[in-house]
């Protein structure tokens, strides 16, 4: 079982490392937005609040950005693997569905990861510091459970999804609005009712606001409520995901 | 003779149309099976059942002495298949492709090494293991394909048109790996080909399905002489008729179990 999902795991990395034009490619959005956001709107957050780094509060906001699409690709990538013809070849060996669905969330939870860890070191040469190593550890535990939802959901929708035209909707009207209304750009105080809602709906909220409280001090909810929120969430996501797995045909 | 696959009033209907409508056929073990029928005639439809990527609506399904309906694993452990589209990693190496499988397998660790070695050199891919699969041509991802299905030792070897596509000597190549198989190993072949010299030359036993129906079975002999026939492919246009079948009326585009299933053949 152990190596089963090992060698899930280990494709998916090897599919993230050869491609390196993916790999560069997928740190420009983050760093973009970091230095855009960061210095073109910086300026105009310290002085409505009185005070405080955009950075510190934008830094958190991207690293969740950045592990959301990823993971959601990396799950979506079964889509893929149904039209190059390789499920198939992994459908009928002798493994539980759940183990298939096991090895693919984690193999795109860690590539996730490693991009959220990678633009987290970046934000250092921003300024961005962590507090101390306890405020790191617990900001990896948030991490790496965005990127278990989120790598979860992708895989849920790719195991219904049989091919690739449905990709555009997935990504304007889910992913988008999940990564625009979860506060990773701007707080949630103060929003319109409606607006504030519907980020109180958004897992991610929770995952922003987590990691936020984590590495730079600064939380709505409160970290151990953002903890049991996208903890249960992802649970879930994989309980949900595992059901419609196991009626996966090729 | 004892029969490794054992099919029982297999059916299976998408919406409105019945791909399959209740056959039954035994295949012998340490035969070779061929299955043959035009295009859309069920055949594909029929190998995912039999391979358990798609659920039967009726009947059933033993291989190995397994049901495949309810012990799914064991069945699958018992059988190799090579599909009629390519089913390779093509970012992955050849090596890394059957590493792969040897391991969802659960082929013994200690055994993995020395099984592939063997898988690779049966098919003559050993010097080109460390090459991506994208690299490979036609004929080599074909013969990988058969390398990778070996190394699990399956009892039951499914080969949906192996040969399609491929030139002469990588043909004569297949075919001979395939024969040298069922001899030496005792391995069971199930095999559909449109090439019907090739079932002829190979196939110890031959069923012939159209429209979802078994419309003939037996030998090569057996056939040639109820139908009154001096090949084989006489005999199949006899059974099967001479009008062109539209393979895109095939069960699998109804359902799109093949993603764009428009280049399927069946």
């Amino acid at each position: 079982m152990i190596e089963v999902i090992y060698i899930l795991c280990l494709r998916q990395l090897k599919h993230y490392w050869r491609s390196k034009a993916r790999l560069i490619g997928s740190l420009g959005q983050p760093l973009l937005f970091l230095v855009a956001f960061g210095y073109g709107i910086g300026p105009m957050y310290t002085t409505a609040r009185g005070g405080g780094n955009y950075i510190d509060f934008l830094v958190p906001g991207i690293v969740a950005m950045s592990i959301l699409f990823t993971a959601v690709f990396s799950g979506l990538e079964v889509i893929w693997d149904r039209q190059f013809g390789f499920l198939k070849e992994t459908l009928v060996a002798p493994i539980s569905r759940t183990e298939i669905m096991i090895g693919k969330t984690l193999g795109g939870a860690v590539i996730a990861m490693i991009q959220g860890l990678i633009v987290l070191s970046l934000s250092y040469v921003l300024g961005f510091r962590i507090p101390s190593l306890s405020s790191l550890g617990l900001g990896l535990i948030f991490m790496f459970l965005i990127a278990i939802f989120f790598s979860g959901l992708g895989l849920t929708i790719a195991s219904k999804m049989k091919d690739l035209h449905g990709f555009q909707l997935i990504i304007n009207f889910l992913i988008m609005p999940i990564f625009f209304l979860s506060g990773a750009l701007f707080p949630l105080e103060n929003l319109p009712p409606a607006i504030y809602f519907i980020s109180r709906l958004d897992p991610l909220t929770y995952g922003v606001d987590g990691l936020r409280g984590a590495i730079a001090g600064m939380s709505t909810f409160g970290v151990y409520n953002d903890l049991a929120v996208i903890g249960a969430l992802s649970v879930l996501v994989c309980a949900i995901g595992t059901v419609l797995f196991s009626e996966i045909e090729a | 003779m004892q029969n490794i696959l054992s099919v029982q009033s297999l059916t299976k209907k998408f919406d409105d149309l019945t791909a399959v409508n209740n056959i039954s056929f035994n295949v012998e073990a340490g035969s070779i099976f061929a299955f043959l029928g035009p295009n859309g005639a069920g055949k594909s439809t029929t190998i995912k059942m039999l391979t358990t990527v798609l659920k039967p609506t009726s009947g059933e399904i033993s291989i190995n002495g397994f049901n495949a309906l309810k012990e799914q694993d064991k069945a699958r452990a018992s059988f190799g298949i090579v599909f009629q589209d390519h089913s390779l990693d093509e970012e992955l190496t050849g090596y890394e492709n059957v590493v792969y499988h040897a391991v969802i397998y659960k082929v013994p660790k200690k055994e993995r090494a020395e099984r592939i070695q063997k898988a690779l050199e049966i098919v003559g891919l050993w010097d080109r293991r460390e090459d991506y699969v994208k690299k490979y041509s036609g004929g080599m991802k074909r013969r990988l394909e058969i390398a990778r299905a070996l190394v699990h030792y399956p009892k039951i070897l499914f080969l949906d048109e192996p040969t399609v596509g491929l030139d002469p000597q990588t043909r004569r190549s297949i075919w001979d790996h395939i024969r040298d198989l069922n001899k030496e190993r005792k391995m069971t072949i199930f095999l559909t080909t449109h090439y019907m010299e090739e079932a002829e030359a190979i196939a110890d036993q031959i069923a012939i399905i159209d429209h979802g129906k078994i419309v003939e079975s037996g030998t090569v002999e057996e056939i040639k002489k109820r139908t009154e026939s001096e090949s084989l492919e006489e005999a199949f246009l006899k059974l099967t008729g001479r009008h062109i079948r539209d393979e895109n009326n095939g069960p699998s585009n109804k359902t799109g179990m093949r993603g764009r299933g428009r280049r399927s053949r069946h």
